[in-house]
């Protein structure tokens, strides 16, 4: 669980939104001339990266405005909301070490530490 | 190796059980494999094993990022049935649920599989209504299942909460009697100990961090370990299988979430049964140490956090106390959360790639460890063949542009 920035209403626990999956997807406008592996694609195929996500979020308990989120998957550290239709920031830097490493902080098997800050993962 | 019975249970009791010898070995990796499956679960070395019983495939390696069965294999709430809707699921299931009923005798390792029956609760007359329909389905595909009445029910597990004023009340029940739980890590250990013994390296603490690819063939695997040649990679990763097939250029429909489970302290035998409600949704059984093992939906994020937020937690913990208030002073001990890949149909992918020799077995989502003996038969059999036997070709990842989806959220029983 995490504390999501809500752009309009502030910081707020991540129960009250209600999550929208991977952002940036967009639905083709040639929808006629699509093969079924590139609608498959589209429906289906999905980046699920361990690292950096640009993911979308609605205020379902709030305001009920959807933004998108930029998340470390592997910690669950938010870093960077921004609004719809905005392009996604640049956050090079992100990915664990190695593919399936776990990083620093924040990861199931290595607890946060205590003060929640100091980690190399920051 | 050593066979285990009650007479080296009673040879090693005089040493003070302090001879044991080691179940598998721990070798350094070799060159070059026939074949590699990649992820050291319950599902990859069952592979590895059938690999080399079934296929005579027994120079292959097994290599685990981690310790084997540290995963989802470690993490999930042992449950074990088949009493799927659909014609593909449900023979894919029970096919690993016969492995299931043989498989303590199969490996000479006890794997503590008890029978003791699944129910699944129907709370209004819709759900009865669709739990019927499954029922029939089941036993048209010759799977044990009987729907009970709510007199029935309270009968099997009287703990239940019989109030027919709640708002959710028991209204029936699916059962599958032959249904039940086993031991998840014996299940890794058991499988792990009977494909080292036909030949197959489990090498632990090495990480795959990409395949070589020349002329869209695999050519082998990088790992933390160094080049390892292999004309076939088997991966059954689950939570990681996107992180890996992104290294080969693939993209999967999964989503990684957490899926949490608890544990509370041990008592006496109160449960002697699995229960499982979809719609107040949690479900729950207890140990042999008497732990009662409580798991609910997955949360709701892609992540691989393998933790979950205490909202999830608090919602089972409602549901659980909902069915059953004789629960309600208990103390829950341990709490964790695995990382689940989840497909859209909520059915496994047991497929080919645009990669020729490489495999993916994943999707298994909420509900793999009940598969475990079965996918890892069929899965053997694509990696060893290149074909799909007639069980896994329905979960070929083509069924994702073709339409013939497999959808199986509502015997999934676990929202995703």
């Amino acid at each position: 669980m995490f504390v999501i920035s809500c752009p309009w209403c502030g910081p707020r626990e991540q129960r009250e939104f209600s999550y929208g999956g991977e952002a940036h997807i967009v639905r083709p406008r040639n929808a006629d001339e699509l093969t079924d592996e590139a609608w498959a694609d589209y429906l289906f195929m999905r980046k699920n990266p361990k690292g950096l996500h640009y993911e979308r979020w609605v205020h379902s308990h709030g305001c009920r405005r959807w933004f998108n989120v930029a998340r470390n998957t592997a910690t669950d550290e938010i870093l960077a909301v921004y609004r719809m239709g905005e392009a996604p920031p640049d956050l090079p830097g992100q990915q664990p070490p190695t593919p399936c490493g776990e990083p620093a902080i924040g990861s199931g098997n290595k607890a946060i530490d205590a003060d929640g800050l100091t980690g190399t993962g920051r | 190796m050593t066979k285990y019975s009650i007479l080296s249970l009673a040879r090693n009791a005089f040493s003070y059980h302090e001879n044991w010898p080691e179940a598998w070995r721990s070798p350094e990796p070799k060159p070059a494999y026939e074949a590699v499956i990649v992820g050291g679960g319950g599902h990859g070395l069952a592979t590895a094993y059938y690999l080399a019983k079934e296929h005579g495939i027994t120079n292959v390696a097994v290599l685990e990022k981690g310790w084997i069965g540290g995963g989802n294999t470690g993490r999930n709430t042992t449950i074990v049935r088949s009493n799927y809707l659909f014609d593909a699921s449900a023979h894919l299931y029970e096919h690993a649920l016969k492995l299931w009923e043989g498989l303590s005798q199969e490996l000479n390792y006890n794997v503590m599989f008890s029978q003791r029956g699944v129910m699944n609760l129907a709370h209004d007359q819709h759900e009865a209504r669709e739990l019927k329909r499954r029922v029939h389905a089941n036993r048209l595909n010759g799977i044990d299942a009987e729907w009970l009445t709510r007199e029935q029910v309270l009968e099997f597990c009287p703990i239940l909460n019989g109030d027919p004023t709640i708002r959710y009340p028991v209204v029936g029940a699916t059962l599958q009697r032959r249904g039940g739980t086993a031991r998840h890590d014996a299940v890794a250990w058991g499988y792990a100990r009977a494909a080292d013994e036909r030949g197959v390296d489990i090498i632990q603490n090495c990480e795959v961090t990409g395949f070589r690819i020349t002329n869209g063939a695999v050519e082998g695997v990088e790992t933390t370990r160094g080049f390892i040649r292999t004309g076939k990679v088997g991966v059954v990763a689950a939570g990681h299988s996107s992180v890996l097939a992104a290294m080969a250029g693939i993209r999967l429909p999964l989503e990684s979430h957490p899926l949490q489970a608890l544990v509370s302290e041990p008592v006496k035998p109160v449960i002697d049964t699995v229960v499982m409600s979809n719609a107040v949704h949690a479900y729950v059984s207890q140990s042999d140490k008497g732990e009662l093992v409580i798991g609910a939906g997955i949360d709701p994020y892609v992540s691989y956090t393998q933790r979950g937020g205490f909202s999830v937690i608090e919602e089972t913990i409602s549901a659980i106390v909902e069915m059953f208030p004789i629960f309600s002073r208990m103390r829950m001990m341990r709490q964790w959360g695995g990382i689940v890949d989840t497909a859209p149909d909520a059915s496994a992918i047991i497929s080919k790639t645009p990669v020729k020799g490489l495999y993916f077995n994943c999707g298994w989502g909420t509900g793999g460890f009940k598969a475990t003996p079965g996918s890892g038969h069929v899965f053997a059999h694509l990696v060893a063949r290149d074909e799909p036997n007639a069980l896994a070709a329905p979960f070929s990842l083509e069924r994702f542009s073709s339409g013939a989806l497999v959808a199986e959220h509502g015997a999934a029983a676990v929202a995703h």
